[in-house]
């Protein structure tokens, strides 16, 4: 049985972003199936005292002094944007739906 | 659809409601929560950002220690346990103002669980429970251009300004909150001001609604009596206390509306609309957000060790309900006097205008009367006025002193409110002292004498009541400014003379 | 003058520090052999020849002035184009960051420059650093010097083949899973992974946070310990880097190339001697393993059953990490925009932006990823990977009881064809079969040449504690010192 399936795959390039082709869909399903089918081999660790690790370096509270260090200029700043308006990001209309806060 | 509502007491009647708030508090540290980018309000779009708070590729978060603090005591501040171990986590989602298209915050690991707050409602304790309190980072801000309203909707395009991008922000979420019955509204709101008060007091943030920098979502729901409780709505853009009011009392009369019509309540984000009072639906997405959370890898845990903590909670202030219960006793007000002085938000100003001299009645009769006045017409909060504790102290001064009489000091405190200096100053630049010099002031009374003789003829013959005459005279020549009692010797002290 | 091109760093810093070329000097010699060759080995994305040269004359100014010079003034690197440069195109191989120019310089950039060390450009790799060939690539395959018709490995394939290829005498790596080890592996070169949080991550373009360390590329052991030093140490703008010092890389390099071994234990991974590994591979492995042994190394075999799910676990954990580091990619702020028409939606807009400026393979793991942190799979497939990187670390943990270091061939095959596993994804990750188990440990890891197989390079690769690279360097140079270095054919 697949692992994941083509409908699976396109709700995954919604959710990142990504504006794939039918053609790719196609292609993409196969492979995600062959890799996720491989990558479940973690699901034979099933011992439940194993804690996660996240982080590999032992370290805690790596805390920086609340004091001002120098900006970029605007200029710095948007240097990089593709579109730049009074000194702002520019971008195209945004959906109006619902935003997080 | 219009439908008509209920009677708010007939609804609480029948049905229960349950409370929640979660209320967004932006610290004021002098810099952002990852990055050395500084945090005033206001500046140029654009120009309090850096690799990191930008998000640009390769750039790393760092977290502030001053944030980190001032959570924890407003944790502590709130009868919290600080986590020994906990850890931030990434929000993944795709919005514009935030820079890296995840916000940095905390998930199942915040830095302060398992709290409460006690706050008074009609002079009983109500007591909230606290959640949790987590620390994340705050988003930039967007300009809609070319809609009619600068609103989302319509717009054409926008424009995102990252000064904001990267404030640490505080989450407080309380427990649900029920059994308040008809009181869910007040106590919704009387939490919130206490909350705000608390923080106020810890010195972490200027918790201004009106700024943005206290943020408030109100969920609400309604059960029938003995039944669980009923689904809930999130209320969010609800910007000052009388709002969280409302926006509750507003939401209970629409879900009953919805019930007693036989509908269903739907899990929903809803917003509060300021001009109308109402609640309106969010536009509903077609699926619940998944944010994928996960721990956060370029930072390390936080582990707040516990001699780390004794100091920050040996060091927190004392809390404002049991601050305000010793200022009552100390200024010697009754209940209602007190309650008076509170609505006002007048508690600190009062406090620190008799820090600085005047008398606890001298100081509440300036900020309860002509500056409330004042607050009440041009719509600002009293602190905004325009007057410091100070300069109200002085104004006392100068009128203790008898350099001022109550008529000439409401005119310096018009001055000084408009910005023409402190009391002396204005005093002396609009030539407002009380007159004292006795040869013009005599000069003024002869004249007076002079003009009425027929008055100083009763006066000389003992009706010394018709002196006020006189007195008037004398006060409408040297504009008011002389010192009535003054005036009345004087015009006694002449005529007994001239005999 | 011999060729300058042919020299190690050290010898090239001692002919500077002692006036006999000049760093100019020595640029310009790399830049011809650039000019002359990289049209076929396309180890440069970006050549900075102005840059290069301001900071030679500067290197020459210094000197002349009689200022103290560092061990690696005027030796020219070659940076893998995953670091920010100010001012300098850095595109991490991807079409969504053409054109972008850093207002910043990532640390180990700052801490190159401050050591006299001249950066002559930006090299090739896989795009965002994931594969292991370097055909992933959105600006062309890089081509081995060894034999141009195959792979110089990945993800650092650029700066491995800028080094065999005799263009510079140091590169600047970063290794999630292999991308420094696994290149140095097939060309030829030496290619280090320090202890994670040993070297700055700042200014490291991100691929998988918990797992990316930068390192150094060089054709001898010794080289690499000397930009080990440069590069290496605290920095404060990296939560994750270790404030400790930097173990002392370059003492344990001379130490090793006096060729002494006497009472160091050194474990195989008995797991990484069996069937994965070609037969070549592990000839030339079983040889050098005697060469230690003649050396006065005790060899006994390890193993660590946690080992094999290491690769999984990899592919979910650095997957996951990455559908959120590239989400900032939107074409908002920097890089590539694709489809603002004036009519379209943002959203609209940022899914064409990605779509056109990722390849295939980065949009396969931000898919992997998203899937693997969604909260139906987040338990069956990270939580699983984080608890099998717990396992690894303790066999890790365990194996270091025993032994002073870990042994293992570095790749299972040596270089393969062009386009040989292009077209499963899966077959292409097997590339990195030995080195991810190091990764998820945190712990540092080298690879240096052993011997040649069918006349292409294979790599002994070391494993040590973390905070031990020092171990790893003396072990590797006492291998170098009996096996010697490897010369590519003429180009």
């Amino acid at each position: 049985m697949a692992a994941i399936s083509r409908e699976e795959v396109a709700h995954l390039a919604r959710l990142s972003r990504l504006a794939v082709t039918e053609e790719e869909l196609d292609t993409f399903a196969g492979q995600l199936d062959v890799i996720l089918q491989a990558v479940a081999q973690v699901g034979e660790v099933t011992a439940a005292d194993i804690p996660p690790t996240s982080h590999s370096v032992p370290l805690t509270n790596v805390l920086r002094d609340d004091v001002v260090t120098p900006c970029l200029t605007p200029e710095e700043a948007l240097s990089g944007a593709p579109d730049a308006e009074e000194q702002r990001f520019r971008v195209p209309r945004i959906l109006d739906e619902d935003v997080a806060s | 659809m219009t439908t008509t509502l209920p009677a708010y007491d007939e609804v609480v009647a029948r049905y229960e409601p349950v409370i929640g708030l979660e209320t967004h508090v932006e610290l004021g540290t002098n810099t952002k929560m990852f990055c050395g980018c500084p945090t005033d309000f206001g500046g140029e779009p654009n120009t309090r950002v850096c690799p990191v708070c930008l998000g640009l590729p390769g750039s790393l978060p760092v977290a502030n220690k001053a944030a980190i603090e001032a959570t924890i005591r407003i944790g502590l501040a709130l009868n919290c346990s600080i986590a020994e171990w906990c850890r931030f986590a990434r929000k993944n989602y795709f919005y514009p103002d935030m820079p890296k298209n995840f916000q940095i915050s905390q998930y199942d690991e915040p830095l302060c669980v398992d709290g409460y707050l006690d706050v008074e409602v009609n002079g009983e304790l109500v007591r909230i429970g606290i959640e949790r309190v987590h620390l994340e980072e705050d988003t930039g801000k967007t300009l809609h251009v070319g809609g009619a309203t600068g609103r989302i909707h319509g717009a054409t395009e926008s424009l995102v300004d990252y000064n904001r991008a990267g404030i640490p922000l505080v989450e407080i979420v309380t427990k649900p909150v029920p059994g308040t019955g008809a009181l869910a509204p007040e106590v919704a709101k009387a939490y919130v001001a206490e909350l705000r008060d608390v923080i106020r007091s810890l010195g972490v943030s200027d918790v201004r609604m009106e700024e943005g920098s206290l943020r408030c979502d109100v969920n609400t729901s309604l059960n029938l009596p003995g039944e669980e409780w009923g689904t809930r709505t999130e209320t969010k853009n609800v910007n000052s206390l009388r709002s969280v009011e409302r926006a509750v009392r507003s939401e209970i009369l629409r879900q009953a509306s919805v019930l007693d019509a036989g509908g269903r309540i739907f899990q929903e984000t809803r917003h509060f609309q300021e001009d109308t009072g109402d609640t309106r639906p969010g536009r509903s997405k077609e699926t619940a957000t998944d944010y994928r959370y996960f721990p956060e890898p370029d930072l390390v845990p936080l582990a707040p060790d516990a001699v780390w903590v004794a100091e920050l909670k040996a060091a927190l202030p004392e809390l404002p309900r049991l601050h305000r219960r010793r200022l009552q006793e100390q200024w010697g007000l009754s209940e209602l006097d007190m309650q008076s002085v509170l609505n006002a938000g007048a508690v600190e100003l009062i406090e620190q205008t008799i820090a600085a001299g005047a008398t606890p009645a001298a100081a509440r009769k300036w900020w309860l009367g002509e500056l409330s006045r004042r607050a009440n017409e041009t719509g600002a909060e009293l602190s905004d006025v325009g007057a410091t504790p100070e300069q109200v102290a002085e104004l006392q001064g100068l009128v203790d002193a008898g350099k001022l009489n109550d008529k000439l000091a409401r005119t310096v405190l018009e001055g000084v409110v408009a910005g023409e200096g402190s009391p002396t100053e204005v005093m002396a630049n609009r030539n407002l002292e009380v007159v004292s010099d006795t040869g013009a002031l005599t000069a003024a009374v002869d004249e007076a004498i002079a003009a009425n003789p027929g008055i100083a003829d009763k006066i000389r013959s003992g009706k010394v009541a018709a002196a006020g005459a006189l007195v008037g005279a004398v006060m409408k020549t040297t504009r008011g400014q002389a010192d009535a009692k003054t005036v009345r010797e004087l015009i006694l002290e002449r005529l007994s003379a001239q005999g | 003058m011999s060729d300058l091109t042919r020299m190690t760093a050290t010898e090239i810093a001692g002919l500077v520090a002692g006036g006999e070329t000049s760093a100019v000097e020595v640029t310009r010699a790399h830049l011809d052999r650039i000019a002359a060759v990289d049209d076929r080995v396309h180890a440069f994305l970006h050549v900075d020849s102005a840059g290069a040269l301001a900071a030679a004359r500067q290197v020459d100014d210094r000197r002349a002035a009689g200022e103290q010079l560092g061990p690696l003034a005027g030796v020219p690197v070659a940076v893998k184009d995953v670091l920010a440069t100010k001012g300098v195109p850095t595109t991490v191989g991807s079409k969504i960051l053409q054109g972008w120019r850093p207002p910043y310089d990532a640390t180990i950039v700052q801490r190159l420059r401050a050591a006299g060390t001249v950066m002559l450009g930006k090299t090739n790799m896989d795009e965002f650093a994931m594969g292991s060939s370097t055909e992933y690539s959105a600006y062309g395959v890089t081509h081995n010097p060894w034999d141009l018709d195959r792979i110089p490995g990945g993800s650092g394939g650029g700066s491995a083949a800028a080094l065999a290829a005799y263009e510079a005498p140091l590169a600047i790596g970063s290794d999630t899973g292999g991308s420094i080890r696994q290149p140095g592996a097939v060309t030829g070169t030496v290619g280090a992974k320090p202890t994670y949080g040993g070297t700055s991550r700042y200014g490291l373009v991100a691929f998988s946070s918990s797992l990316d360390t930068p390192g150094p590329c060089a054709r001898t052991v010794l080289d690499a310990a000397l930009l080990h030093e440069v590069i290496g140490g605290h920095d404060p703008r990296d939560s994750t880097s270790i404030p400790q010092p930097v173990p002392d890389v370059v003492a344990a390099a001379k130490l090793g190339a006096t060729g002494d071994l006497t009472g160091v234990k050194l474990g195989i991974v008995s797991e990484f001697t069996g069937e994965g590994a070609e037969p070549g591979v592990l000839a030339a492995f079983r040889e050098s393993v005697d060469a230690l042994t003649k050396l006065g190394a005790e060899i006994v075999e390890v193993s660590c059953p946690n080992f094999k799910y290491a690769l999984p676990a990899y592919y979910l954990i650095a997957p996951s990490e990455c559908s959120s580091n590239l989400a900032r990619f939107d074409g908002v702020r920097f890089g590539l925009r694709v489809g603002d028409d004036g009519n379209r939606s943002l959203e609209e807009v940022m899914s064409l932006t990605r779509e056109a400026g990722f390849g295939p393979e980065v949009k396969r793991r931000i898919m992997i990823g998203t899937y693997a942190l969604s909260s139906g799979y987040y338990d069956a497939y990270y939580g699983q990977a984080q608890k099998v990187r717990t396992l690894i670390t303790r066999d890790f943990t365990a194996a270091f009881e025993q032994v002073d270091a870990l042994i293992s061939p570095t790749t299972p095959f040596v270089a393969f064809p062009i386009g040989a596993r292009t077209s499963d994804p899966y077959q292409m990750y097997l590339a990195d079969l030995f080195t991810i188990p190091t990764n998820l440990y945190g712990g540092p890891g080298i690879s240096v040449p052993c011997g040649l197989s069918d006349g292409l390079p294979v790599g002994l690769q070391i494993m040590a504690p973390t905070m031990a690279d020092d171990r790893m360097y003396r072990v590797a140079a006492a291998l170098e010192s009996v096996v010697g270095t490897f010369t590519p054919p003429a180009l």
